[in-house]
């Protein structure tokens, strides 16, 4: 297959796509990294001058810094909790024979389908308003006290919608694992006498552990920058208290006009990344030796 | 008797199966309901099932507002990046799945790895450059960072599907005299026609649902149906009938592509780390 | 028109010399086959001819010319492969035409040479079918179409009807024979299988480890084989090779003595020993017998030859072709039973 002729083409025919990520990745970054070390203001972009570590000390010093951290880190936890387990359960519950498979398929995966806004607007006002919401009638009809949502609990109420954006994800995942383990694996263990118990913990989980960390893995990079949800329920209120770091950065760049500070952020934000995405790129490799 | 429990347990299981779906189905099914009641009627307490239904929102979203502009917009976006994603990626991903080197791997790894830059890391930038160069607000420029956020996916997808073409093929062509334009066009494409389509599918749809971009670079002008919704977001929701009206009408068409393509979409999604 | 001309053709693959390096003449005209144990090189031989591999030293030429350098399209050769590598979207029709395509052939001269090569490979039924709804024959035959239409001045095929039942398998070897004498056309065949090597070859190139062990025509190569490891591989079952004091009765590190030139009785012989395996095939009967300090040996008796497990026989071998080798595996004096009939041997 090979011969210098169509090496040399082949060169020439992934040239464009590698000179196009690299621009991608590198100028923007490169230019961060510059403005992070600037004290530069759009507001007042004439008093532009080397900042040195200043914008980073700002950034990591200030109080808000360390809520973003926190939450940040929270709503990835919490979604993945919530996706993980519950993905498995109903994984789980396809795999069993069911009249209208197909349908309740259908329902099981629809939310994944939802632009972010549109959820988050659903939920803010459908779901969640502490008045008209359906929670609130559910709540009034029994009696109790409706919850005021994003006012009380608001990196609550996110978790909740972002997990239910990500539930189908999860589900769809581990269900294709599910499907994939061999039918007489699981036939064997019950002949050698495991309970549906021992099965689950010895046969299927195992089986879908490389399932569980692609989920994980790439869940986490999208949650790392969860940011539309934020922007049309709460605006990362009340104060700080639902600001994830991707929130805060754009609080900074685009309504502060602080472009030095947003730099800054941009890259801790990266570097945060780049801790989850050594993991992911291993685990890939791995998988492509496999 | 083992018959009738097997059918009892498949009945339990379609009733527990079908209560969950309908709950996490719940919202987008109160959504469409509420799209068709009168605003009234929409926030009445406690939540009516049955009314008398109007297709008065969806009117009036398409008069007063600028919906079928911003749905333009989205097509345009999705559509294009997708569409330049293609163009890029084809010969890229041919050349890694039948003309692979040392580096192949590695640099399909860097490919992905881009993909793991979160974009607040180049927001900055990005909007200052697009600010200087006139695109912030246009289609074009949306355009283009749509497909690179993508093109990673876009050529790692579409070179799994390749090397599951027999290389022999194509060497074949080669013996009968094809170039290399013509073994791509006459050959490899029309082989790979479902790996293509099921690319496209999950990239359009990731296009599509795109919410970080997508607010941060566009206003009035080229914003897409993601920004256009978001604006419902700012007077205190009394307007739920209307901006139910205008987000079935935003996720209609990839709901119903997602519905048709759902099993195509997992290995895209994964990486093809589950198959 | 169609000779070709191999001059010290090498090929590595990163740090692993698969052809270290081949010197080759084939004359216009004739079908040659590659044999050899399985990973010595046979299609990495061939695609170096077809051009699919650039070569890491040497030259190819083609009628005297060298086409080292060009494009398989360029060479004018005709590969069918082992996967028989039809274009699956396309029709019978346009996997046959593709090439004429792509040399941008009139329409009408198009249909009328792929009518023609649809009849002479009783394919005309199928045009409109798509390769996925013919069987392994026909798509066998299909792939001979596409590489006849363009008439080329030498076929190349690597390994055609290995995916074939035995049976259909007997059949195209006739065909592709009769087609060879139809075209006159140079073939090269890369093959597994002794019967097709012998039966269709003009000459065998046997290949070991990218080395020619022999290139000669298949009676040269039975009678006379210039080593050890080519009268092991040609010839079925294989033939019997004694070490020791019995070799150095000879004058020879080992003596080889083919299973159908050993005289099997039951009453008296050279060897003596008893037999562990009797297959009987209806004509023949393959005994394996334990000999004792000779070893195992392998011998043909009659189909008539009524022997059993256990029972023991006595072995006689023709001394008259018997094969002496060497420390080294080469043959030692050959033994001339016939006179070399095809006249243009080249034993490297
Ligand atoms: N592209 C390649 N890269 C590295 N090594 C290769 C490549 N192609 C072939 N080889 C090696 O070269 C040797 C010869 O391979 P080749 O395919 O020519 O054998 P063959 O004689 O055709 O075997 P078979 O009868 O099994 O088809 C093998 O050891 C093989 O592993
Ligand atoms: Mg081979």
């Amino acid at each position: 297959m090979a011969t210098a002729h169509t090496r040399t083409l082949s060169r020439l025919m992934i040239a464009p796509s590698v000179v196009m990520l690299l621009a991608w990745m590198a100028i923007p970054l490169a230019m961060t990294i510059y403005f992070s070390f600037q004290r530069y203001n759009l507001l007042n972009p004439s008093r532009r001058r080397f900042a040195g570590w200043f914008n980073y000390e700002f950034f990591v010093t200030d109080p808000a810094f360390f809520a973003a951290l926190t939450n940040t880190l929270v709503l990835v936890g919490g979604v993945l909790v919530i996706t993980i387990v519950g993905g498995i359960l109903f994984a789980l519950l396809l795999d069993q024979p069911i009249f209208g498979q197909g349908i309740v398929r259908i329902l099981f995966i629809s939310p994944f389908f939802i632009m972010p806004t549109v959820s988050a607007l659903i939920w803010k006002n459908m779901m969640m308003n502490p008045v008209f919401g359906i929670f609130a009638n559910i709540a009034k009809s029994l009696g109790l006290q409706p919850i005021d949502w994003f006012a009380s609990v608001p990196l609550l109420s996110i978790i909740i919608i972002v997990a239910w954006q990500w539930l189908p994800f999860a589900t769809l995942i581990l269900l294709t694992a599910l499907q994939s383990l061999d039918s007489e694996q699981r036939d064997a263990a019950e002949m050698d006498g495991a309970k549906p118990v021992a099965l689950f913990f010895y046969i299927t989980l195992p089986h879908m552990s490389r399932a569980i960390t692609v989920v994980v893995l790439i869940e986490t990079i999208f949650l790392l920058s969860i940011f539309a949800e934020i922007l049309v329920t709460t605006n990362g209120g009340p104060g700080v208290a639902s600001t994830n770091l991707t929130f805060l950065i754009y609080a900074r760049a685009l309504l502060q006009f602080d472009v030095g500070g947003a730099a800054a952020g941009g890259i801790i934000a990266v570097i945060l990344a780049n801790i989850v995405a050594i993991f992911l790129i291993r685990m890939i490799g791995k998988n492509l030796e496999a | 008797m083992a018959r009738a429990m097997g059918l009892r347990r498949r009945i339990g299981f379609t009733f527990l199966a079908w209560g969950i779906g309908l709950i996490v189905f719940f919202p987008i099914f109160w959504m469409l309901l509420t799209s068709f009641k009168t605003e009234g009627d929409a926030i009445a307490s406690p939540p009516l099932l049955f009314y008398a239904a109007t297709i008065e929102n969806y009117l009036e979203v398409l008069a007063r507002s600028n919906y079928f502009k911003h749905f333009m917009n989205s097509v345009i976006i999705a559509g294009g990046s997708t569409i330049l994603a293609l163009i890029v990626a084809i010969p890229a991903a041919w050349s890694m799945a039948f003309s692979p080197t040392k580096q192949t791997k590695n640099i399909l790894m860097w490919m992905l790895s881009t993909k793991m830059l979160p974009p607040v890391g180049v927001l900055v930038p990005i909007y200052l450059l697009f600010l200087q160069w006139g695109l912030l607000d246009t289609k074009f420029g949306l355009t283009i960072i749509l497909m690179l956020i993508n093109l990673p996916i876009v050529i790692w997808m579409l070179y799994t599907y390749f090397k599951e073409i027999p290389g022999e093929i194509l060497e074949a062509s080669r013996m009968d005299g094809a170039v290399l334009w013509k073994e791509i066009i006459y050959v490899l494409l029309p082989m790979a026609v479902p790996g293509i389509a099921s690319t496209m599918l999950l990239n359009v749809i990731l296009a599509w649902n795109e919410a970080f971009w997508t607010l941060n670079l566009t206003a009035a002008n080229a914003a897409p149906l993601t920004a256009f919704i978001a604006a419902f977001s700012s007077p205190e929701g009394l307007f739920w009938a209307k901006l139910s009206a205008a987000s079935t009408m935003a996720i209609a068409p990839i709901l119903i592509l997602g519905w048709f393509s759902q099993r195509q979409l997992v290995r895209g999604l994964t990486f093809g780390a589950v198959k | 028109m169609g000779s070709i001309r191999l001059e010290s053709v090498r090929k590595v693959f990163g740090d692993a010399e698969v052809i270290p390096g081949v010197d080759l003449k084939i004359n216009d005209g004739e079908f040659i086959v590659f044999v050899g144990p399985s990973g010595c090189g046979k299609s990495t031989l061939l695609r170096l001819i077809a051009g699919l591999e650039d070569l890491t030293g040497g030259k190819v030429l083609i009628d005297d010319k060298d086409v080292t350098g060009n494009a398989p399209a360029k060479r004018r050769l005709a590969m069918v492969f082992q996967s028989y590598a039809l274009y699956p979207h396309m029709s019978v029709f346009n996997n046959i035409a593709f090439p004429l395509k792509m040399a941008e052939m009139e329409k009408t001269a198009i249909d009328k040479k792929v009518r023609d090569a649809a009849d002479t490979l009783n394919l005309t039924d199928y045009l409109h079918r798509k390769p996925g709804q013919l069987s392994g024959g026909q798509r066998q035959r299909v792939a001979i179409g596409r590489a006849i239409v363009r008439e080329p001045v030498a076929f190349l095929f690597d390994e055609p009807l290995s995916n074939l039942d035995a049976a259909l398998r007997v059949n195209m070897r006739h065909e592709i024979s009769q087609l060879h004498h139809q075209l006159n056309t140079t073939m090269i065949y890369v093959t597994h299988d002794q019967v097709e090597a012998m039966t269709l070859a003009d000459r065998i190139v046997v290949l070991n480890e990218g080395r020619v062990e022999q290139f000669g025509s298949p009676l040269q190569l039975y009678q006379k084989p210039s080593n050890r490891f080519v009268a092991g591989f040609i010839g079925s079952p294989m033939m019997n090779f004694i070490e020791g004091p019995t070799a150095a009765e000879h004058d020879a590190h080992t003596i080889g003595v083919r299973p159908e030139h050993i005289i099997v009785s039951k009453k008296k012989g050279t060897w003596s020993g008893v037999v562990t395996i009797a297959e009987h095939l209806g004509a023949d009967t393959f005994l394996r017998v334990e000999c004792g300090a000779i070893g195992t040996i392998t011998a043909r008796a009659s189909g008539e030859f009524t022997v059993g497990y256990g029972d023991t026989v006595f072995l006689t071998p023709d001394s008259k072709k018997t094969y002496r080798f060497d420390k080294n595996g080469r043959t030692i004096g050959h033994r001339p039973q016939q006179a070399d009939t095809t006249g243009n041997q080249k034993t490297p």
